[in-house]
């Protein structure tokens, strides 16, 4: 115990309640960060949904914002193609990884192999895509060229995406309750069969929230896409065909585009925050009544 | 009847089991695997380029020749700018949160909220934010300030999660022995519940570091591209994340450099999220102990 030569106890008895206001300044101005954001991308896309009906953007012949065509759909497909494939390998993987983790590995395997998950969440999006534009592209281009193509994207986007889903998962198996399994292992069932019977109905509601969540860091990451995906505006039509997402987009024209064509980019940015937005309150939503 | 099911039954369930062991230790493998692989590359094609002379010399020739200096320079004072003004907005809104009013009233539902969707908005929308208004509308142009005040943005909602974690952890008989001998919850706060929480704001700390290091799309359209040596936080300065798509990018036979800058970068990363799992499951055996 540390003897404080001054009074410990803040004497004044109306410091706690100014130090209340002072946390609450702190709080709201927190808060209206996602106000400003929300209000500053409606303020710049004004222009654009005042004179461009919404149709437009998915009736233009094609995405050439010079010349005043603005179809996003070829965008829009690529985005989801991108994301879709990216869950799709990502899934397994990651509920593996949660699994090995949570009931095939030894404590002290299971450890390193979390700190493994976690070092490579914090691996940066540009060094995922440099790695991808100087290891996968090539590889891919010897087998179908050009390379930089829609399996380049999923490929990176699932390595972005599987920490968050092996995380997630883990915690949702961690939180099944003791008792589930030990009566699963009364009943004599395999270790397959518990966590198959058992486990993963239990885990459910988590999961689902953890693919939620990976799912919109897939729709919102730009520079590893942009770096390996070839960028050329059109519907895919096979895994080695180039795309360009929206968020690429956003990142490629933003440097020179002028008044319509600004506004348009900052409606595609406004797109992209309503969609992560509505993925993360279901997220939220299926968490809290998860844990409750 | 009973038997012939058990006898019938048994093996393929012992197969099935061993199967799905196999196909779990083969992900796992491969998960593993490209982790590695990511690694050896990086450090293959940068580690001969890696010297002294490289971090602190100035870039020339577009980044072809010379160092990062200049880089590294800007990516500090961008970093710096963050936390400064992220670091007291998030923890003051942590131990609002975690101290003083309950969870369920509007404010806190309306904080809690809005950090949540904040924290999964994409970069590039945090990009394009940044650039309409600290760059346009607060006239700050292309600057370390405006990218700063862009990033500070982006970590707001993992400093005040973490930092309201720790407050959380901290044993409610703390407050009520506090409580009792009379202490006002503002010297409970500072000289009781911060000291013990102190590991756990130290990770949230490392935690947020190591994401702004991390950020590039953000700062596309805030922090700018030049890589000049900045002057003042109103030059635009180049942060080391963008450098590397840059060189990648934008600049034939820029790879030899891009692979030692991206070398810096991720062993940085690692540095700084090893300590903080370190401070993390450090402050978690000391909660334990305590109990």
């Amino acid at each position: 115990m540390t003897w404080w030569k001054r009074s410990i106890l803040f004497q004044s008895a109306s410091i706690d309640k100014w130090l209340q206001w002072l946390l609450r300044a702190g709080a709201v101005m927190a808060a209206l960060i996602m106000v400003l954001i929300m209000l500053f991308l409606l303020l710049e896309s004004w222009p654009a949904l005042q004179h461009i009906a919404l149709i437009r953007f998915f009736t233009d012949e094609t995405w050439h914002p010079l010349e005043d065509h603005y179809n996003l759909l070829p965008m829009v497909t690529g985005t989801l193609y991108a994301s879709c494939g990216a869950l799709f390998l990502a899934i397994p993987l990651g509920i593996a990884s949660a699994l090995f983790m949570a009931f095939y590995a030894s404590p002290r395997m299971a450890i390193l192999y979390r700190r493994l998950i976690e070092l490579l969440a914090g691996i940066p999006s540009v060094v995922f895509g440099f790695w991808g534009l100087t290891t996968l592209v090539p590889m891919i281009n010897q087998w179908q060229p050009p390379g930089a193509s829609l399996l380049a994207a999923i490929l990176i986007l699932t390595l972005m995406i599987l920490p968050t889903l092996a995380l997630t998962s883990h915690a949702a198996l961690t939180a099944v309750p003791g008792e589930y399994l030990r009566s699963a292992a009364a009943l004599g069932l395999s270790r397959w069969g518990m966590i198959y019977g058992v486990v993963l109905p239990a885990a459910r509601k988590g999961i689902v929230a953890g693919i939620l969540l990976a799912a919109g860091r897939a729709i919102g990451e730009t520079m590893a896409v942009l770096m390996v995906a070839g960028n050329v505006v059109q519907h895919a039509d096979s895994l080695f065909a180039p795309i360009r997402t929206l968020t690429a987009n956003i990142a490629l024209e933003m440097a020179y585009a002028m008044s319509d064509h600004r506004a348009v980019l900052f409606v595609s940015g406004l797109l992209l925050l309503l969609l992560v937005m509505v993925l993360t309150s279901l997220a939220g939503w299926l968490g809290k009544e998860h844990h409750v | 009847m009973y038997k012939q099911i058990g006898v019938t039954g048994k093996p393929n369930h012992l197969l099935r089991d061993q199967m799905i062991r196999l196909l779990i230790y083969l992900m796992v493998l491969c998960v593993s695997g490209v982790f590695l692989w990511i690694l050896l590359d990086l450090i293959h094609g940068g580690g001969a380029l890696l010297s002294w002379d490289f971090l602190t010399d100035v870039p020339r020739d577009a980044g072809r020749a010379g160092g990062i200096g200049s880089i590294l320079i800007s990516t500090l004072l961008v970093l710096l700018i963050a936390l400064l003004v992220a670091l007291p907005v998030g923890w003051a809104t942590a131990m609002l949160l975690a101290e003083f009013i309950p969870a369920m009233s509007l404010l806190g539902r309306w904080v809690r909220y809005s950090l949540q969707v904040l924290a999964g908005v994409p970069s590039i929308v945090f990009g394009l934010f940044g650039y309409a208004f600290f760059s346009i509308y607060l006239g700050m142009g292309f600057s370390i300030l405006s990218g700063g005040l862009t990033l500070a943005c982006m970590l707001l909602p993992i400093l005040v999660s973490t930092a309201e974690a720790g407050l959380r952890a901290v044993p409610e008989s703390y407050r009520l022995s506090a409580a009792a001998l009379g202490m006002s919850r503002t010297a409970t706060l500072f000289h009781l519940l911060l000291p013990v929480a102190a590991p756990a704001w130290a990770a949230g700390l490392l935690l947020g570091i190591g994401r702004a290091a991390a950020e590039t799309a953000a700062l596309m359209f805030t922090s700018g591209y030049v890589d000049r040596m900045p002057e003042s936080l109103l030059d635009s300065g180049r942060v080391l994340a963008l450098h590397i798509f840059d060189l990648s990018m934008n600049v034939p036979g820029g790879d030899a450099p891009a692979y030692a800058s991206a070398l810096v970068l991720i062993i940085l990363l690692l540095v700084i999220n090893l300590i903080a799992m370190q401070l993390i499951h450090f402050w978690q055996r000391r909660k334990l102990n305590t109990e």
